[in-house]
């Protein structure tokens, strides 16, 4: 694949990813102040000195953003790690051993997705300690769900492929024909997936922030900040919106990258649809 | 007798009324499913570490002190027992009483949940139509300008939070053009129109987010019935595109576009409970959200268990609807 061929929007994608990214690696050299530093005035309005004006407690918003990323995007991608690699390993258990394992895991799983993530994830954090492996254990269970079942999917149907029939015929063994036949042909979907639970991710932990159930203060996230900011907003102060937008924006670029791999995919595939 | 004189009798009913079959099947699973929610909800979450005494004591936390609270909770009683009580009282609309404040849990949930399920009802009725009709334009003008601007706009959408939807339209629409209210209470004796006033703002946020979902999926199921043969067909013989849609793709996209919205009437639940706690809306969603942070577990459990109920209660319409779609059942051979 030429590099020419990549679309805009993967590259204003790739690069908004990126600066979160960065952002998340070096907050404590790029941020301005520090992240519970208090600097001035409850809600102080935007100036050149604070360029997205100060939050409820009077920190800057700009940093406490920058600090944000780091608690945002560690747990979302823990998370996702973790889900993934807990889906995978169910679902190839479930798919190699067929018979009552492959019955009983695809069962449970059925009954975990009867009930809406978030719902379920209030549920269990109802009980649960409130500390942050907790929440990424909750929010990674909850996930892998989805994971199996696309996980289980694939891998019954390249298992029967005739490349992998051949490999086997070949005489060559288990491992070698998972890493050399089945993972290259499946990548494309799973990297898809993965993005899109990432982005997933990113959204249930705000959400689960936002309703003061996620990451604990003082320690910034965004999902928290918009919490944190929420009654400004009555007054005309727009300190909520900014992390929402942080989010918002983030999760775009995630999703356009996944759009790009979703559509390759396909086209992959053949046929006249694109969807 | 053998085995398959004992069923003799339900495959023959099974072969002449398949539909009827179909069905009965399926409401027997979701009464099956529903049950072991229940199995999950209660026993699961009590068998997680974590005790409400013990938090709810914090520092005080004496041996008398947490052993007075369990016995006066009913908390030392064995599990199994606790289960059946509280299954038989639920299945009478009896979900005890709050731990927290001691108040009727049932008398609570009466009044919200028709609050939420009013808010919800909108939503749907607005997004489902709407989001149907994109999803058919998108595909009508695939790969031209109305399907990328539909396919950017959505993918946006999508990506939002609901909670930044929802104070976006409070900072345009209630702070710079003032012209709906927040927040959005209701109460008891407030006529249809003012309730309709005061839900306008949470509705619009529900609708935004559930509506890009429900679109592009109808968009990817209706594109799939696209590429099938007699589409090809309906193309070749010069029907026109409108038509060929509604004349032959829809009929068969039928069954797949109402498992969508049935899928998306989730993302409505999910919604429901942020977009209440944004605008402070008296419903069932901000009701379990105070509850959890308070691990009043009888209310969590009884929310959990009447949202688990709803979206089970969807999904089985969903199929047998789509079960009532599909011409194969419909005419046995």
């Amino acid at each position: 694949m030429r590099l020419k061929e990549i679309p805009v929007s993967v590259w204003i994608g790739v690069t908004g990813i990126a600066i979160v990214v960065i952002c998340a690696l070096f907050a404590p050299w790029i941020a301005p102040y520090g992240e519970t530093e208090v600097v001035g005035d409850v809600w102080g309005p935007a100036s050149a000195e604070f360029l997205f004006g100060l939050d409820n407690l009077g920190r800057d918003i700009l940093s406490r953003l920058i600090f944000g990323a780091r608690t945002t995007i560690f747990v979302a991608l823990s998370a996702t790690l973790l889900s993934f690699s807990l889906g995978i390993v169910m679902s190839f258990i479930a798919a190699t051993n067929r018979g009552w394992i492959d019955l009983g895991l695809s069962r449970i799983n059925d009954l975990m997705m009867s009930i809406p993530s978030l719902i379920f994830a209030l549920v269990v954090l109802a009980t649960l300690p409130q500390n942050l492996p907790t929440l990424i254990l909750v929010m990674a269970v909850l996930d892998s769900t989805r994971v199996f079942r696309l996980g289980r999917a694939v891998a019954l149907d390249v298992a029967v492929m005739d490349f992998v029939e051949a490999a086997r015929l070949r005489g060559e063994g288990t491992i070698w024909i998972i890493f050399k036949e089945i993972l290259p042909n499946t990548l494309s979907p799973l990297l898809a997936e993965f993005g899109l639970r990432f982005a997933f991710a990113i959204l249930f932990l705000s959400t689960l922030s936002f309703l003061g159930l996620g990451i604990q203060p003082p320690s910034a996230d965004w999902g928290g900040m918009v919490k944190d900011n929420k009654d400004g907003i009555i007054f005309g102060i727009s300190a909520a919106l900014v992390p929402g937008a942080a989010i918002a924006v983030l999760t775009i670029c995630v999703n356009m990258v996944v759009d790009w791999l979703l559509r390759r995919t396909s086209s992959l595939k053949g046929g006249r649809g694109d969807a | 007798m053998n085995l398959s004189n004992m069923f003799g009798p339900f495959i023959a009913f099974a072969r002449r009324f398949p539909l009827a079959t179909n069905i009965i099947r399926r409401l027997l699973l979701s009464v099956v499913l529903l049950w072991a929610v229940t199995v999950m909800i209660f026993i699961g979450v009590e068998a997680l570490p974590g005790d409400f005494a013990t938090t709810y004591l914090g520092q005080a936390a004496t041996p008398e002190a947490v052993a007075n609270i369990r016995s006066d909770l009913g908390l030392d009683q064995p599990l199994l027992t606790r289960y059946g009580d509280w299954l038989a009282n639920a299945v009478t609309g009896d979900f005890g009483n709050s731990w927290a404040s001691g108040k009727s849990v049932s008398d609570q949930i009466e009044k919200r949940l028709g609050n939420s399920l009013f808010l919800a009802l909108f939503a749907a009725l607005i997004a489902v139509p709407l989001s149907v009709s994109l999803g058919v334009i998108a595909v009508r003008y695939r790969n031209r300008v109305p399907d990328k601007v539909i396919n950017i706009l959505s993918l946006a959408a999508v990506s939002l939070p609901e909670f930044f939807v929802g104070y976006l339209l409070i900072m345009l629409f209630v702070v710079t053009f003032p012209t709906a209210m927040f927040p959005s209470t209701v109460y008891d004796d407030m006529d249809f129109l003012s309730r309709l006033e005061a839900i306008a703002l949470p509705v619009t946020t529900l609708v935004l987010v559930v509506l890009a979902h429900m679109m592009r999926m109808t968009r990817a199921a209706i594109i799939q019935v696209m590429s099938s043969a007699y589409m090809e067909t309906a193309e070749l013989k010069g029907l026109d595109g409108l038509r060929m849609i509604i004349k032959h793709a829809a009929p068969n996209a039928l069954a797949p576009i109402i498992n969508v919205v049935a899928l998306n009437l989730a993302y409505l639940i999910v919604g429901v409970v942020v977009v209440e706690v944004v605008f402070v809306y008296p419903g069932m969603g901000q009701y379990m959200v105070d509850a959890v942070t308070v691990r009043d577990l009888p209310v969590v459990q009884a929310c959990g268990l009447i949202f688990a109920a709803i979206y089970i209660s969807l999904n089985m319409i969903a199929d047998i609807l789509a079960i009532l779609a599909n011409p194969r059942l419909r005419h046995p051979r």
